[in-house]
């Protein structure tokens, strides 16, 4: 194999392995996410009495969690949720609701 | 170490995208794509029949097979015993699921599965086939341990009201026809049985009315576990401090018989208890479509699975969800449990069908409110994360817990979790 094309052949590998590991990681967050719709509404937006998720800033959805996971932020559960979730996780889990249609 | 196989997983993936994409194409187009059939529209099976049309972008048809007209929830259903919600209160249609999702209702039973054919046969005589199949059956009750329950009447006149449905009422009817001064004696079986503190949360409940109406009465808990089960402390300290008096919470006591015509329980080592209104929650396994088809491999009562896809472990293409499944450890039975269970599913089934991974490492909570009167409620909630040394789900170390007290904000915020979890599986 020539070298050139050896390049070619490794970039295209190493192309695709990313693109299909990020395809995997969203679906992950996706799955993650889905977990705080029982409470959050499905794709983040709310029924009455709860607050919705989805649309708000990444900044402040993770400032939030972190809050809650400190125990900063007073809560009656979530305090004991978001210790479930490492801080790169809840960062993923906020830009997921960031992104979502409000 | 995480992300090493994460990247593994995704480049395997890709191999088995192409493959499975081929595969997928020769065999179903033609036809309108993959196949899933739902058994089951509860907590688990409407949440999984929703979230396969929605996150396959329609693109898999999805029938769910359900002999309800309406979802009754049992979460809430303590109220209606309560007095303080109504039937109307507690039941949903399963219109959306059609209407916004697209979801073939059908309303009939399945009373077998042929999984060489990959066939459902329905009670109404049709068959449908599936490339996967999910199973939310529930639980069904073991009665062959309670010989008085066979009599001609016993299980009209001794409910069990652990579906939500006519029972809840009829139970209801039972309670306002008891004179002041009776005794409501309801028996609990030994772990695992659905929903842990339900009980204990219907024990407030029935307190609750008779402070109200009747205050001379008492409810009587006779527990066939060594201990309350589940938020221990705060429902003691609400007999104790709300219904002195009027519960009284009996541990150790196992169900051995019961005479519907005299009122009496009979215990395996305990004096026999008579009462005015019996309400005998009885053992339970997997729901009886599952048992009949060689699923319950655990004790010949729960159905064993794999917790990244909820495939059973007996049958492939067949994957059974909520209160059916033998629970990892600290994972409670229950609708919130069952509806994460339904999504986890969903996701995976989709994945399968598409040629994708499954998720490496599903991650979901568990929140279960209790109310112990009209508006005071108290919480349990944890954390669940795949292990794949163990691979089970097991709750995350320092996560979840309970509430400090009872308290108003979270009757509040409990409403508001019904509201969400009705629209998270039905809308």
């Amino acid at each position: 194999m020539s070298t050139p094309f050896r390049l070619i052949v490794t970039t295209a590998l190493l192309w695709g392995t990313q693109t299909a590991w990020a395809q995997a990681d969203a679906l992950q967050v996706r799955s993650w996410a889905a977990a705080c719709a029982n409470c959050h509404g499905t794709l983040g937006v709310a029924q009455a009495g709860m607050e919705s998720l989805a649309g708000a800033p990444k900044d402040d959805l993770l400032k939030k969690m972190l809050d809650f996971k400190a125990g900063r932020k007073p809560a009656t559960l979530m305090h004991q949720i978001s210790k479930g979730y490492s801080d790169e996780q809840l960062e993923q889990l906020a830009g997921y609701f960031a992104a979502l249609k409000k | 170490m995480q992300r090493r196989q994460l990247i593994q997983t995704a480049a395997f993936g890709t191999v088995l995208g192409a493959a499975g994409l081929g595969a997928g194409c020769a065999s179903t187009l033609g036809q309108k794509g993959p196949r899933v059939v739902v058994v089951g529209g509860g907590y688990g099976g409407a949440t999984a029949a929703k979230y396969v049309r929605m996150w396959s972008d329609q693109q898999i048809n999805v029938t769910l097979v359900e002999p309800n007209t309406a979802f009754v929830s049992c979460p809430i259903s303590n109220l209606v015993l309560g007095g303080s919600k109504t039937m109307a209160d507690i039941t949903t249609p399963y219109d959306n699921l059609s209407k916004r999702h697209g979801v073939t209702v059908v309303r009939d039973m399945v009373t077998s599965i042929d999984p060489d054919k990959r066939i459902v046969r329905l009670a109404g005589g049709s068959e449908l086939s599936y490339d996967r199949l999910i199973l939310s059956p529930g639980v069904d009750f073991m009665m062959d341990g309670l010989p008085g329950m066979a009599k001609a009447g016993a299980q009209d006149r001794i409910l069990h009201a652990w579906k939500a449905g006519p029972q809840t009422l009829a139970l209801r009817r039972q309670l306002e026809a008891m004179p002041d001064g009776g005794v409501y004696a309801l028996t609990i079986p030994l772990a695992p049985y659905r929903c842990p503190p339900g009980p204990y949360e219907r024990a407030c409940q029935v307190a609750h009315y008779f402070s109200k109406a009747k205050p001379r009465s008492k409810v009587l808990v006779l527990d066939a576990n060594d201990d309350v089960t589940s938020k221990g402390p705060l429902f003691k300290k609400a007999w104790a401090d709300r219904y002195k008096g009027i519960v009284e919470y009996r541990s150790k006591h196992a169900l051995a018989d019961v005479d519907a015509a005299t009122g009496t329980l009979k215990f395996e080592f305990n004096d026999d208890v008579k009462a005015d209104v019996l309400n005998v929650v009885p053992p339970m396994r997997a729901g009886d479509i599952a048992v009949k088809s060689g699923l319950a491999t655990a004790n010949k009562r729960w159905c064993e699975i794999d917790f990244l896809t909820h495939e059973s472990k007996a049958a492939s293409n067949i994957h059974v969800l909520g209160d059916s499944i033998q629970i990892a450890p600290a994972m409670p039975k229950s609708g919130h449990m069952a509806n994460q269970h339904g999504k986890t599913c969903a996701a995976a089934v989709v994945a399968l069908l598409t040629g994708k991974q499954p998720n490496p490492m599903p991650i979901y909570n568990n929140t279960c409110y209790s109310f112990v009167s009209d508006e005071d409620v108290v919480h349990v909630a944890s954390v669940h994360r795949y292990d794949a040394t163990q691979k089970t789900m097991l709750a995350v170390p320092g996560a979840g817990g309970v509430s400090s007290a009872a308290n108003e904000l979270e009757g509040r915020y409990a409403m508001a979790w019904a509201r969400n979890i009705w629209a998270d599986t039905l809308a």
